[in-house]
């Protein structure tokens, strides 16, 4: 069996963009967040100040952290444990790209529930990832 | 306007090199620039368009038309990865349509090997990516994301390990014929399943080759075209695309290539039937079986079955795809395999590929291209070649 991962791959710092303090602090708090638009009012992924719909404001909110695994695959090298990356459909009805972790990564298939943990990066910062439920 | 019948390719070289340590990309693109200009029976001197991508040395065009002593009217660079070679092919047709050039030059070299760059380690595309703080931290490579597409277009049309085999023994039943391939063996779909599992559901013998070298074309007008001693391939239609996560609203199992592809049979008047030979950019395995789709070449859903046994293997199947052994197994220069996959249906399409593999009478011939990572976002470009009825 394969083990949790994040404690052994190092997860390389996000780097910072003004717009993204909010989400960030969100983070570092345990609170995930997405954006959505507030003409369209569709939410997007990944996080930007103007909708990539329609160009408008968006804004943050908080998101369920919750949602399925839509497609996945591990990373296998002989110099390094096995790290599971993968596109997660969010309960918003986003497509957002991530990290399963805290799993058998072997036991992870299409259509899993999945729920947000977060996990430190290299200088501390708290990134979102999904572990099965 | 169009350009159906404005353009022809007229001169076409791929480096024998794949491993360069010893010798600078700089120097790699003189040295295909010479070898595309000896080919077509031009001097550089007569080069007055000049098109590079992002593995050219320097700001755009700038260090290499100065390093190349050109003289142009004209310069692009345009970079949508690997597929920026069709691209280059079909903006000089346009410029070339416009007056604004007459011979343009198109140049691609790199050294990955060399250098240790590949696939599965992260690029450094510079900061301010917007996308890099919900990218970075969560390991993502050319590799995965491809590994990514792969998953989902088994879990939705039960595509199989066995099927994108197929892809990686049919280019290796054309390597064997290429003296300069880098990996010249024939190979099972046992040898495929058994190598390696490195990106779930992608084995090592579903990747491409890792090499230096490089190539390079030169386009030019009919009339020119037209008064030199080799024949030359006509450019009947292009298109290209660009396609990403879309606000995460997008389906990883379809390539820019739907976009791209129908705009190109439509600018040339053919239809994917009519085509005699097909470079299909084959950075993995899946990445043919999408394309093959998205092209037209079977129904969505369809292209495990279509590439199963033989099914793109030349004197075998119903599709000749990448006769020079393709990424996968001869050549992947700079980790952008564009400008070979145009090399090779130019020698297809003059008759020139070894006779081993040369699909007898080709007339028509698709050019499909993909760059970036198509697990998150990629450029798209297709192009239409025929071979010309007389010189």
């Amino acid at each position: 069996m394969i083990g949790t991962n994040s404690s052994i791959r190092a997860i390389p710092a996000p780097e910072r963009h003004p717009e993204n303090v909010p989400f960030w602090e969100g983070s570092q708090a345990g609170r995930f967040m997405i954006r959505r638009c507030t003409a369209c009012r569709r939410s997007h992924w990944y996080p930007r100040p103007l909708c990539p719909f329609c160009l408008a404001e968006s804004h943050w909110e908080a998101a369920s952290g919750r949602g399925e695994v839509h497609t996945f695959s591990i990373i296998r090298r002989p110099d390094m444990q096995p790290y599971c990356i993968a596109y997660i459909r969010l309960d918003e009805d986003v497509l957002m790209l991530s990290n399963i972790v805290d799993c058998n990564l072997d036991a992870i298939r299409i259509g899993d529930r999945v729920q947000v943990v977060f996990k430190a990066a290299v200088d501390g910062t708290m990134v979102p990832m999904f572990t099965v439920i | 306007m169009t350009i159906k019948g404005k353009a022809c390719i007229v001169g076409a070289y791929e480096h024998p090199t794949r491993h360069a340590p010893g010798t600078s990309v700089a120097q790699l693109h003189a040295e295909v620039a010479r070898g595309a200009l000896e080919d077509a029976g031009l001097d550089i001197k007569d080069i007055d368009g000049y098109f590079c991508a992002g593995d050219a040395p320097g700001l755009g065009a700038l260090t290499m038309v100065d390093y190349l002593g050109l003289k142009v009217r004209h310069v692009d660079s345009t970079d949508t990865g690997g597929s920026a070679y069709l691209i280059h092919v079909s903006h000089a047709a346009q410029a070339i349509a416009a007056g604004k050039c007459d011979i343009a030059l198109v140049t691609l070299a790199g050294r990955p090997r060399s250098e240790g760059s590949s696939g599965a380690v992260p690029r450094n595309f510079g900061g301010n990516l917007p996308e890099s703080p919900f990218e970075a931290p969560y390991g993502l490579v050319t590799l995965n994301g491809y590994g990514m597409a792969a998953m989902r277009h088994m879990h939705l049309y039960g595509t199989t390990s066995e099927q994108l085999a197929w892809v990686k023994v049919a280019a290796s039943h054309h390597a064997q014929h290429n003296p300069h391939a880098m990996l010249r063996k024939v190979l099972s779909v046992d040898d495929v399943l058994s190598s390696p599992m490195v990106s779930d559901p992608l084995h090592r013998m579903d990747c491409c080759v890792v090499t230096d070298g490089g190539g390079a074309v030169i386009v030019t007008r009919p009339e020119i075209a037209r008064s030199l001693e080799r024949s030359g391939v006509d450019i009947l239609g292009a298109g290209e695309a660009v396609r990403g996560q879309q606000g995460g609203d997008f389906d990883i199992t379809t390539t820019a290539a739907a976009i791209s592809g129908p705009r190109a049979f439509a600018e040339a008047g053919v239809r994917p039937e009519d085509i005699d030979y097909a470079s299909i950019y084959d950075s993995f395995t899946i990445t043919v079986i999408l394309q093959l789709e998205d092209l037209g070449f079977c129904t969505k859903g369809e292209g495990g079955r279509f590439v199963a046994e033989g099914g793109l293997i030349s004197g075998v199947g119903k599709l000749p795809f990448n006769t020079d052994g393709g990424g996968l197994c001869n050549n992947h220069p700079a980790n952008r395999g564009g400008m070979t996959k145009i090399i090779e249906a130019v020698r297809q399409l003059r008759g020139e590929a070894h006779p081993a593999v040369q699909v007898p009478n080709c007339r028509l011939a698709v050019v499909q291209g993909t760059g970036g990572n198509i697990g998150a976002r990629h450029g798209s470009a297709t192009l239409i070649l025929s071979r010309r009825e007389s010189t």
